[in-house]
């Protein structure tokens, strides 16, 4: 029997990130996401700007775009529920194609979860009409792509759903 | 107590290419940036998305560390967007001017006094938030005096001004259109400075 590795490693999504010519990881951390924080640091490509509140994070990205550079948000589903104002105003109303790697706190395929932050969720990218895509393991990784091209398609923001099952 | 226009139109004056966010009641058709600015090709009004001028004024003042950026704020915006400025000094974008317009009131929705009007310190805010150089000025005589040296110090600056609480009460429906949108400055801007 084949033992596939169903992880998410850090690595695959930074190197997600670099092929995609991302500039910018606008940020507050989050324990889905804490797996990148040593990698982003380490990392030359990308500057990294830590936030102290989500709703800054997209209007950070509007000036960095704007400017002529290509950020992308990484914060958790928690920080969408902090963020309303800055995504209608800041990135559906001025068309910014942004892409927002977002950390799916309360996440199962096993069954119920009680998290509010999980349940809630999907319903809010959908009110918004925000496309998302959901990665859990290393095979899921270029769905970042997949995210990067609808986002200029569209001129639209995009969510990127990052599921708990990390490895180191 | 500073004029709202005498403000804008000395900032325009001194800004050497300098990008300008103006929100609020500094980025108003009849009494801010809009009614005296001399390069609008240069100027991101931001309106509609309470706050977040100074996160915008820093994105662009990081991808564009060459030029200026100067954000026009207004004191009930920075309050609900109080941590940009710990943001602010963290990246620290040493071309990043911050003005905060304080009028002690909400003006855009009519006059009502913001928390903290008279009380709060901003001077000392900033200072304590890490800004590399603060300001306070409450007469235009004494902003006028210190502009150079004020523009000439090394960012991120913070600049709190005590101004007249002016309120436009023409009804929005009959105010004058505003010619440059943030809809135009984001399809322009990008021309006028070029990438980062
Ligand atoms: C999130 C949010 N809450 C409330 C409002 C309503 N609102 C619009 S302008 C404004 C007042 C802005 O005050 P200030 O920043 O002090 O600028 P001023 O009007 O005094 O120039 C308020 C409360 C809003 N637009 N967005």
């Amino acid at each position: 029997m084949t033992v596939y590795e169903s992880v998410l490693h850090p690595t695959s999504i930074v190197e997600e990130l670099k092929k995609n010519k991302f500039t910018h990881v606008v940020w507050l951390p989050d324990s889905e996401t804490n797996f990148m924080y040593q990698l982003l640091t380490n990392e030359p490509d990308l500057d990294l700007v830590p936030v102290c509140r989500e709703g800054e994070t997209m209007a950070i990205a509007a000036g960095l775009w704007v400017g002529g550079k290509k950020p992308v948000v990484l914060i958790q589903n928690t920080g969408i529920f902090e963020s309303g104002d800055s995504i209608r105003g800041l990135a559906l109303d001025v068309h910014q194609p942004l892409v927002m790697l977002i950390g799916y706190r309360g996440w199962s395929r096993h069954g119920l979860t009680n998290d509010s932050a999980a349940r809630f969720i999907e319903h809010i990218l959908h009110a918004w009409g925000i496309t998302y895509f959901l990665i859990e393991t290393d095979d899921d990784a270029d769905r970042i792509s997949l995210a990067a091209e609808e986002a200029d398609r569209t001129q639209k923001p995009v969510a990127v759903l990052v599921g708990s099952e990390f490895g180191a | 107590m500073i004029n709202n226009t005498d403000a804008v139109r000395l900032l325009d004056s001194k800004r050497n290419g300098a990008v300008i966010v103006p929100t609020m009641n500094a980025g108003n058709v009849r009494m801010g940036l809009p009614s005296v600015s001399t390069h609008d090709e240069l100027d991101f009004p931001l309106s509609g998305c309470m706050g977040k001028a100074s996160s915008v004024g820093l994105g662009l003042a990081l991808a564009h560390p060459e030029r200026k950026i100067m954000v026009l704020d207004g004191d009930g915006s920075l309050l609900m967007n109080l941590g940009t400025m710990v943001t602010v000094s963290n990246k620290a974008p040493d071309n990043l001017i911050h003005f905060l317009f304080d009028n002690g009131i909400y003006a855009v929705t009519g006059g009502q006094p913001v928390p903290g009007a008279g009380q709060a310190d901003w001077k000392l805010l900033a200072e304590g938030a890490g800004y590399a150089a603060t300001f306070s000025f409450d007469n235009l005589e004494d902003l006028t005096t210190s502009i150079d040296q004020v523009l000439a110090a090394k960012g991120p600056v913070f600049v709190h001004l005590v101004v007249e609480p002016e309120i436009d009460n023409t009804p929005v429906q009959f105010r004058a259109p505003a010619r440059r949108t943030v809809h135009t400055a984001i399809k322009k801007l990008p021309e006028a400075i070029g990438r980062g």
